[in-house]
């Protein structure tokens, strides 16, 4: 249990290259924190250097207190979940386990009480003795997390533990490893890449790109108020519809009608330097069916005709074409923003009793309140600040 | 594998096999003719008398001519040579060899130059490096003599000759130990190598207990190539001492008698005795191989 410090972290490598820019976050004990950026954001950079595998060249790494920089990673009592899984192959699954606590040189009883405990909590207690090549992938996922917990470290560090599991045993980990968190309540580090895995899994999310903290909050915060278009664009899934704005007199002209500005949107175009034309950002489920709203003048609304139509269960997802050209912007290219087609894509949540069909023309009411201004250069959100 | 015994192959099937079989037809021929009929011809003439300056004598004598061998003073001190020159050179290049696979692979500045630099005793022809070692320790004329007191003729002493024959062939083969044993250290991941350092090993312990096991493999590999190569250790032997001194390899044994002696029936004899060593070398060593695997289950 520790509380892990980056005191204005950077990583610059010989050829010049920062892969990590001034990182500087406080990592409570005990707390849950999710790395999430999209590939090459200097997100496992940044594990490596909490890890020890990797130099800080500027900044100092604290835990409870005391200075790690020079450390070696033997030294600094942390586990460290790897993608690949990285176990052992020559060594059973029980060694695998153990290993940690043979090369602390701890007593047999207590190191076979130890494996035995953690393969209990991880349900690997019939395949102590398989080595890793006879598990299958879930199973060596387990292993990995049972090498991390057996020694009671002072934090765990994940680099992608879940990437190479497929989406059901992905989400069932999940839960688990959210559970298993909670209950150790060790301090713990985690990188993904996957949106969906920082939103469920953290206290605390740390959104990356191009080496640079983006935001730092939690989950619902970076939903809710997300500080640029590149946050926008990357929390949420499907991600949040942006599209082509200009602000005249008062009003917000869009593709899908004109929005008055009143309230926070006034607010956020007031300052000097906001420019006529502006990106607005809408989430999907901000959007309903119009004939299922009751009052639908506390809202905009428009008509399209609907491309395409995926039914998920508890909801529909209707997708349109704009006749308007798409929002580019370097902001949203990174972000994993569907820029597929030439034209404006927009999609709608709907609810699964909406009558919307395939290539039939329906009519939606979407939330004014709801509705994001990004800078269309600086990609900041003008409604946030 | 299908298509087992008992099972009645399909048409495709057994025109694969066919076609497989034709192509293979070529190179197992010129192996024949090449490889498996001297070794015959030589089994054939173990079991004569047969000595070119006698060769009116020549007869069929069975297995006589292995008790001669087997009994002879001269082929057992040449069979321990070999062995305390295998034993010895192939311990040594294993661990110069290893030290040198982790410069080359490990190294950051100048990568190329190292590898090249390493690797330039194994370009050298064996005969001529052989004579630059034999010249070095010639009193008199050689660097390396020079360095030794007055009068010493260490290449006429057998113990100081077999340190030297062991001294080039270490000095001529660790390269190719070296290159074998770096295609081992590529096979293990560094991701290993990463999870053990912060699972709390040291440089030494990540060695022998990740590194050195997973490359387990390419080491016997490495062992098996040397060791044969080392049993028949002929030409740093034949340039340096030519067996003089009670330091001949089976080699140098076998040639001189059959080169030098024209006796063609002992000869023969004792290269079938080296080619049996030779084979139980490696069927020991293949043994080993199948429970060295990494990752497969006991």
């Amino acid at each position: 249990m520790a509380e892990i410090v980056l005191d204005h972290v950077t990583k610059r490598y010989a050829d010049g290259t920062v892969a990590v820019d001034d990182f500087d976050v406080r990592i409570a004990d005990r707390e849950f924190v999710i790395l999430v950026g999209p590939s090459g954001c200097g997100k496992s950079t940044t594990l490596n250097m909490i890890a020890g595998l990797e130099d800080i060249t500027e900044g100092e790494l604290r835990v409870d207190g005391r200075r790690m920089n020079e450390k070696a990673p033997r030294d600094r009592d942390m586990a460290m979940v790897f993608q690949s899984y990285a176990l052992y192959p020559h060594m059973t699954v029980r060694e695998n386990i153990a290993f940690p606590l043979k090369l602390a040189k701890m007593g047999r009883a207590e190191m076979d009480e130890r494996v035995e405990r953690a393969a209990g909590l991880l349900d690997l207690a019939p395949y102590l003795d398989r080595k890793p090549a006879a598990l299958s992938g879930g199973q060596r996922q387990r292993v990995a997390m049972g090498r991390a917990i057996v020694r009671d470290p002072k934090a765990f560090l994940m680099d992608e533990p879940l990437s190479n599991l497929d989406a059901k045993l992905r989400v069932q980990m999940r839960t688990s490893i959210s559970r298993l968190q909670k209950s150790l309540g060790t301090t713990t580090v985690y990188v993904t890449h996957d949106q969906t895995e920082a939103m469920t899994l953290g206290d605390r999310i740390v959104i990356m790109r191009a080496g640079l903290i983006q935001q730092i909050g939690p989950p619902q915060e970076l939903y809710d108020h997300p500080r640029n278009l590149f946050v926008a664009g990357f929390i949420g899934s499907p991600s949040m519809n942006v599209l082509p704005a200009r602000l005249e007199e008062g009003l917000l002209r869009t593709p899908i009608g004109d929005i008055p500005l009143r309230g926070r949107l006034r607010r956020a175009t007031e300052g000097p330097d906001v420019p006529r034309d502006v990106i607005a950002g809408i989430r999907p489920e901000s959007f309903e069916d119009a004939s299922l709203v009751h009052d639908t003048d506390q809202g905009g609304t428009f008509t399209g005709t609907v491309d395409l139509l995926e039914s998920m269960g508890p909801e529909k997802l209707a997708y349109f074409t704009l006749d308007t050209g798409a929002v580019r912007s370097e902001h949203l290219a990174e972000a994993g923003g569907e820029e597929a087609g030439e034209g404006c894509q927009l999609v709608a949540q709907l609810d699964p009793k909406s009558g919307a069909r395939r290539g039939a023309p329906v009519r939606l009411w979407y939330d004014t309140q709801a509705v994001h201004l990004f800078h269309p250069k600086t990609g900041e959100n003008l409604t946030e600040r | 594998m299908n298509g087992g015994k008992g099972r009645a192959l399909t048409e495709g099937q057994r025109a694969e096999r066919r076609l497989g079989l034709w192509l293979c037809a070529p190179a197992a021929l010129i192996m024949v003719v090449v490889t498996g009929w001297p070794i015959v011809y030589s089994v054939l003439l173990s079991l004569q008398r047969y000595d070119l300056r006698f060769p009116e004598d020549k007869a069929w004598i069975g297995l006589s001519n292995y008790a001669t061998v087997l009994t002879s003073e001269v082929w057992w001190n040449a069979f321990w040579v070999t062995l305390l020159i295998t034993v010895v050179s192939v311990a040594i290049e294993l661990v110069l060899g290893m030290l040198l696979a982790f410069a080359m692979y490990r190294a950051i500045v100048g990568r190329g130059l190292i590898r090249t630099v390493v690797l330039i005793p194994y370009g050298i022809v064996t005969v001529a490096a052989a004579y630059g070692w034999k010249y070095a320790w010639t009193p008199g004329t050689g660097w390396l003599a020079g360095l030794l007191p007055e009068g010493s003729a260490p290449l006429t002493e057998r113990g100081p000759a077999i340190a030297i024959i062991i001294l080039a062939e270490v000095w001529k083969t660790t390269p190719f130990m070296a290159l074998l044993l770096m295609a081992g250290l590529a096979v293990v991941p560094e991701e290993l190598l990463r999870a053990a350092s912060v699972d709390g090993a040291t440089l030494w312990q990540r060695f022998t207990r990740v590194t050195l096991p997973l490359m387990k493999p390419a080491i016997l590999v490495a062992l098996l190539f040397r060791t044969l190569d080392a049993f028949r250790i002929f030409d740093n032997v034949y340039v340096l001492t030519n067996g003089s001194q009670g330091t001949g390899s089976v080699s140098i044994s076998a040639y001189h008698n059959l080169i030098g002696g024209l006796n063609l029936g002992i000869g023969s004899t004792m290269s079938v005795l080296i080619l049996v060593t030779v084979a139980i070398i490696a069927v020991v060593f293949i043994i080993g191989f199948g429970t060295a695997a990494p990752g497969s289950e006991r």
